[in-house]
């Protein structure tokens, strides 16, 4: 799809005014100098062009509204528009600075085929205020040269190569040198050009030029990338009215996740991460996203983690003017095993755990229900990593072995201060345990101790002073993990000392 | 037999599987769930006084008075999911807000290995606040495989209410999950908690064999008898309390530090445990 009149149809749209008056000029800056990079349609007939210095269309035409150009803006509509055709295919990518690409493999049969959708499609933008020329073929740089230089046209397969050769030179989409050299070597159209031997043009054009045109004849195929991963599988529901209820909704959500359960079960997939997108009549898209921690697909189980992520958005999800298309896409989804009820009890256990964790997960965010891994160091505070407990998958066996021996007490605190929190102390012998320290404005007497401990960094972080650890007991019995930043004869008479963990 | 005899005793039968459903109703309503075991404490002074050990499936809260207190909560938790050497029960839930990390420092992963609990089947659940703490905590308490809750709940926060507190134990006796409230900077309140405890944390009676857990547990509500006060000890080895050790002198067990004295800083120190 191409919007020719991009930029000016923009600043239509905002300010209705310019509609009338004087043609309307959007003006770029290349290198030094001003030149034309949008026009309306008025100025086009007044023979202006794009690419036209500036001062040059000052003096063929005084009366010009001139406008400064905001790429960033285009560039943000072009996201949005992208984003708005979503509802007609999931494969959709921008094609700065005017274009859209839009992939409806599969997708036609929707709107009663390819001639409608096309019908379909540029009523809907041209409703919007963009003029626009749209096209159809195999590949997406066939179609960006068919939408700007035969709108309308559907290539049927096969007929591609016939569709393009007549198409001139231009549409190449290459630079303008080249077409002009093409012009003045006495071929005009892109079917002249193809008939060439692809040795001459690559001797006299560049061997970019060759690549570019067989691109464009479907010999090549180019990707084009689109603006959002796309899902495995989906299930979407079009609505004639737009809906506004939210039994309507809800009802509606739980046929898409029963049908994208089915499929699944088909094909023996589970989920683990299920995106929701409610397309709303006014063009707004509200997407949300939603993991698992184990693959799944309980149709009702899913629905019920819908519902919490409903429950629990900030902003709830606000129908305006109703939601015309709903969809659930499977955007991973792994192999599992058929969902049979085991009769193994630890099995279910599991997944019962698994399913609260998620629901957990989706109600206060993934970040703040953790499980532990242990980690292969010495260092207390990097000792066990607290990562989101639908990261991965955890193994059931330990990897925790006590540092202590039997009989021993606990050598490790049980809470442990992420910022070890300082302390003023008083010791005996200068690399001995505190006597009594004062900690959060609260005196302490130490009755026991024990240590040191000495905790170094590790090599690669020695700037980083060693660690003298001690665990102290104080006068009414309370166990603390204290430490001593330094060795004595590098922290010299005033040591500095830590309050690092509380013992149970 | 005749049939009016036969009418008799049926009728008998039948009045007597009435009575029995009525009793089960009663029991059911206010006893104790009778298929799950107490779980004891191992201390039998205290297990007499809980009827048996801590209730399974009910709610029990824990006046954490000073500072290392708290860990009496967590030694109740791993006693009801399972400690690490029976290799027994569920995964424990461990839910705080973000506040009492920082007040009270982090969650330790390798603290709850050395005191017997089993961190690879440990979930934390970091809230933003008490209220959102309470809702996590009764979505936990409705699923029966959990192994037990940890919630810890520290000043007086406005969402926690007998209304509340009520819920919980609901929830808990529904499910059969233990539920420990961990309450620390707070004064005690009004709730539906099975037993509360005011625990402070014991000094250790020997000077050599120091540093095991050790609390002064004041049991100061019991739901289903009497109340009492003990000293416990826990044991990190076979994750149960006993009684401290009074009044032993025999040598500790295990490697005790050497003496300092002054030594020249290359020497290489040897490492006290």
């Amino acid at each position: 799809m191409w919007l020719p009149r991009f930029s000016t149809d923009r600043l239509k749209r905002k300010d209705a005014s310019l509609s009338e008056g004087a043609p309307l000029v959007v003006a770029g800056r290349a290198g030094n100098a001003l030149h034309v990079q949008a026009l309306d349609v008025r100025a086009h007939r007044l023979g202006l062009y794009k690419g036209q210095p500036l001062a040059n269309a000052r003096a063929m035409v005084q009366a010009l509204t001139i406008i400064p150009a905001d790429d960033r803006h285009d560039l943000k509509l072009l996201e949005q528009i992208a984003e708005w055709c979503d509802r007609f295919t999931p494969y959709v990518a921008a094609d700065p600075p005017d274009g859209l690409i839009l992939d409806i493999t599969g997708a036609a049969h929707l709107f009663g085929g390819e001639a409608a959708m096309l019908t379909h499609v540029t009523q809907k933008i041209e409703a919007q205020g963009f003029t626009v020329q749209a096209a159809m073929a195999g590949t997406a740089s066939a179609a960006r040269a068919l939408a700007k230089f035969a709108p309308g046209h559907i290539a049927a397969p096969g007929a591609q190569a016939e569709a393009l050769a007549r198409l001139p030179v231009a549409a190449l989409g290459v630079e303008d040198k080249i077409i002009a050299a093409l012009r003045r070597a006495g071929l005009k159209n892109i079917g002249q050009v193809a008939q060439r031997q692809r040795g001459e043009l690559a001797a006299r054009f560049g061997k970019s030029f060759v690549t570019a045109l067989e691109i464009l004849l479907g010999q090549h195929d180019q990707p084009v990338s689109p603006r959002r991963p796309l899902p495995d599988l989906m299930a979407e529901q079009r609505f004639a009215e737009p809906i506004v209820a939210e039994g309507a909704i809800a009802a509606s959500l739980l046929a898409l996740a029963q049908s994208l359960s089915s499929v699944l079960e088909q094909r023996g997939l589970g989920l683990r991460r299920l995106g929701a997108s409610f397309f709303r009549a006014d063009g707004q898209v509200r997407r949300l996203d939603l993991k698992l921690g184990g693959a799944s697909r309980d149709a009702a189980r899913l629905m019920r983690l819908l519902h919490e992520k409903l429950d629990a958005l900030a902003d709830p999800l606000d129908a305006g003017f109703g939601f015309d298309v709903i969809r659930l896409e499977a955007m991973l989804t792994e192999r599992t095993e058929a969902a049979i009820t085991s009769f193994d009890s630890n099995e279910n256990a599991k997944r019962e755990i698994q399913y609260l964790a998620d629901r957990l997960s989706v109600r206060h965010g993934e970040a703040r229900v953790l499980r532990f891994v242990a980690q292969d160091t010495h260092i207390p505070e990097a000792q066990s990593a607290a990562i989101p407990a639908q990261a991965r998958d955890f193994a059931s066996q330990s990897q925790w072995s006590p540092r202590r021996q039997a009989g021993d007490p606990p050598l490790r605190p049980l809470r442990l201060f992420e910022k070890p929190e300082e302390v003023s102390a008083i010791a005996a012998v200068p690399d001995g345990p505190p006597l009594r320290f004062r900690w959060r404005r609260a005196p302490f007497e130490v009755m026991h101790a024990e240590g040191p401990e000495r905790i170094a960094m590790e090599w690669w972080e020695n700037q980083k002073p060693t660690r003298d650890y001690f665990r102290v007991e104080t006068r009414e019995g309370q166990r603390f993990w204290l430490y001593r930043d330094g060795l004595y004869d590098q922290s010299g008479l005033a040591p500095r000392w830590y309050m690092h963990g509380v013992f149970a | 037999m005749t049939p009016t005899r036969v009418k008799s005793r049926l009728e008998h039968i039948m009045n007597n599987s009435a009575k029995i459903e009525e009793l089960r109703h009663f029991l059911a309503r206010t006893g104790p769930s009778l298929e799950r075991p107490a779980l004891s404490l191992g201390v039998a002074e205290a297990d007499r006084v809980l009827g048996g050990g801590i209730a399974p499936g009910a709610l029990h809260e824990v006046y954490a008075q000073d500072w290392a207190a708290g860990g009496f909560a967590a030694c109740l938790a791993i006693l009801a999911a399972g400690s690490a050497f029976d290799g027994k029960g569920g995964p424990l839930f461990w839910v705080r807000s973000d506040y009492e990390a920082l007040e009270y420092g982090a969650l330790h992963a390798q603290g709850l290995r050395e005191l017997g609990g089993r961190p690879e089947t440990l979930f934390l659940i970091r809230t933003a606040n008490a209220a959102e703490a309470l809702a996590a905590a009764s979505d936990i308490l409705a699923c029966a495989p959990v192994g037990a809750l940890l919630l810890e709940l520290s000043g007086m926060p406005r969402a926690l209410d007998l209304v509340a507190s009520r819920k919980l134990n609901f929830a808990a006796n529904l499910s059969g999950v233990t539920a420990i409230v961990l309450r620390e900077g707070a004064q005690a309140m009004p709730s539906a908690a099975q037993t509360r405890w005011q625990v402070s944390t014991a000094p250790s009676p020997g000077m050599d064999d120091w540093g095991l857990p050790s609390f002064r547990a004041e049991l100061v509500r019991n739901r289903l008898g009497p109340t009492g006060n003990w000293q416990l000890t826990w044991n990190p080895d076979d994750g149960i309390f006993r009684e401290p050790a009074h009044g032993v002198t025999a040598p500790h067990p295990g490697r005790v530090a050497a003496a300092l004295f002054d030594r020249p800083a290359e020497e290489k120190r040897r490492i006290a445990f």
